[in-house]
């Protein structure tokens, strides 16, 4: 992967290159994450799927599902 | 996406009610669902004294910052499990939202009482952690409400944990449990607060997405013990039903609420007696939290650590 032609990702304390353009929804599939589980924060605003991502977008990947 | 109220662009899309709204008009809908659950189903009336059970994650700070936004003022109540760095952040978040809200917390420490932290307790007595923690929690919860004198005990419980907890006690027919679940339940006899679950209707997602949206700082980790946690597999399998039907969730729990009235009837025979001890409510003689007391044979009485949101610093050592 081109690491010009790719966003950086944050998911869980790590950090993932992921290639652009795309939306959300794409993004969500390439890590087999769910819309019902977790949330997309892109430069600090939370987006909806259908958002399409930007080479300096700061996205972070948040989970929503707690249990016990 | 564009929000529905305003045509600005949405912040969230809600496809259970099949809209997607703004991050103002977000924080309008969800603050109105709670208010109206709360007048609903007189979860809190006038003159009761609440107190929010907090852990440090996104349900139980989030309804403890709505209540007193709605105009509820909640003081907050912590149990302190003793893991390590896991319960060091928690406790730093309450305390930071207890200065927000100007609210005092009480904070019971596990290792103050047994010398252990709550996976060495549960190993004594031959528990999985959950199963201890739930039991102390319980327990400790309803006591700082009697004794401090709160009428209400407030719980972050989503439509999400009620709708895993209600497809568990289906699969394998706890009857026990079964029609136990609801909004409010109602104290008894003045050795049981009465507790409510304002977010029974508001799922994970949306109360995820209002933490992130009112700039609620919560504790992103999870319980290390809760990895396995049965309740997740639930979730995850109802997560994956709210994917391909949306509003799945919310009608599996309103259908319960609406057939609860009359199943419940039937299932109030059991005998209730109360500890010998304490007074709590419990099945035998003793309650199980006496039992586990007499157990580590401790007999100094269970203090709380109290501090006061109105003079917090976050950064000062706390002192009892």
């Amino acid at each position: 992967m081109c690491y010009e032609k790719a966003v950086k990702v944050e998911l869980e304390g790590k950090m993932y290159n992921v290639e652009k353009p795309m939306q959300v929804s794409r993004l969500l599939q390439q890590f087999s994450l769910s819309r019902e589980t977790h949330l997309v924060i892109v430069n600090n605003r939370l987006v909806t799927e259908d958002y399409r991502l930007q080479k300096d977008d700061q996205i972070k990947l948040i989970r929503v599902v707690s249990g016990g | 996406m564009k929000c529905r109220v305003c045509g600005q662009e949405a912040s969230i899309g809600l496809r259970a009610y099949n809209t997607a709204l703004c991050a103002d008009d977000f924080i309008f809908f969800l603050e109105k669902r709670v208010s109206t659950t709360i007048r609903k189903y007189h979860l809190i009336e006038t003159g009761d004294t609440p107190i929010v059970a907090v852990s440090g994650g996104k349900d139980s700070l989030s309804v403890w910052y709505l209540l007193n936004r709605l105009g509820y003022p909640a003081d907050g109540i912590y149990v302190d499990l003793g893991i390590g760095d896991y319960s060091r952040t928690s406790l730093t978040k309450i305390t930071q939202m207890a200065e927000k809200l100007c609210r005092k917390v009480y904070v019971l420490h596990v290792r103050d009482i047994f010398d252990k932290g709550i996976d060495e307790v549960a190993r004594t007595i031959r528990r999985v952690p959950c199963s201890a923690c739930g039991m102390i929690k319980r327990y400790v919860m309803n006591k700082i409400c009697i004794d401090k004198g709160y009428n209400v005990l407030v719980t972050g419980h989503n439509l999400d944990d009620e709708a895993a907890a209600l497809l568990g006690n289906l699969l394998y027919w706890k009857d026990e449990y079964l029609w136990k679940k609801s909004p409010s339940l109602e104290s008894k006899d003045g050795h049981l607060s009465k507790k409510v679950k304002p977010l029974f209707l508001c799922s994970e997602r949306e109360m995820a997405a209002y933490a992130v949206l009112s700039g609620i700082d919560y504790i992103y980790e999870e319980c290390p013990f809760s990895v396995d946690a049965k309740s997740l597999e639930y979730k995850s399998i109802l997560n994956k039903l709210e994917e391909s039907s949306p509003g799945t969730k919310l009608q599996f729990i309103k259908g319960y609420l609406k057939n609860m009235k009359t199943a419940r009837k039937d299932n109030e025979n059991r005998d209730m007696a109360y500890c010998t001890t304490c007074g709590y409510p419990c099945y035998g003689d003793k309650c199980n939290m006496c039992r586990l007391l007499e157990r580590f044979h401790i007999e100094k009485a269970i203090a709380f650590d109290e501090y006061d949101g109105s003079t917090l610093d976050s950064n000062r050592v706390m002192v009892t």
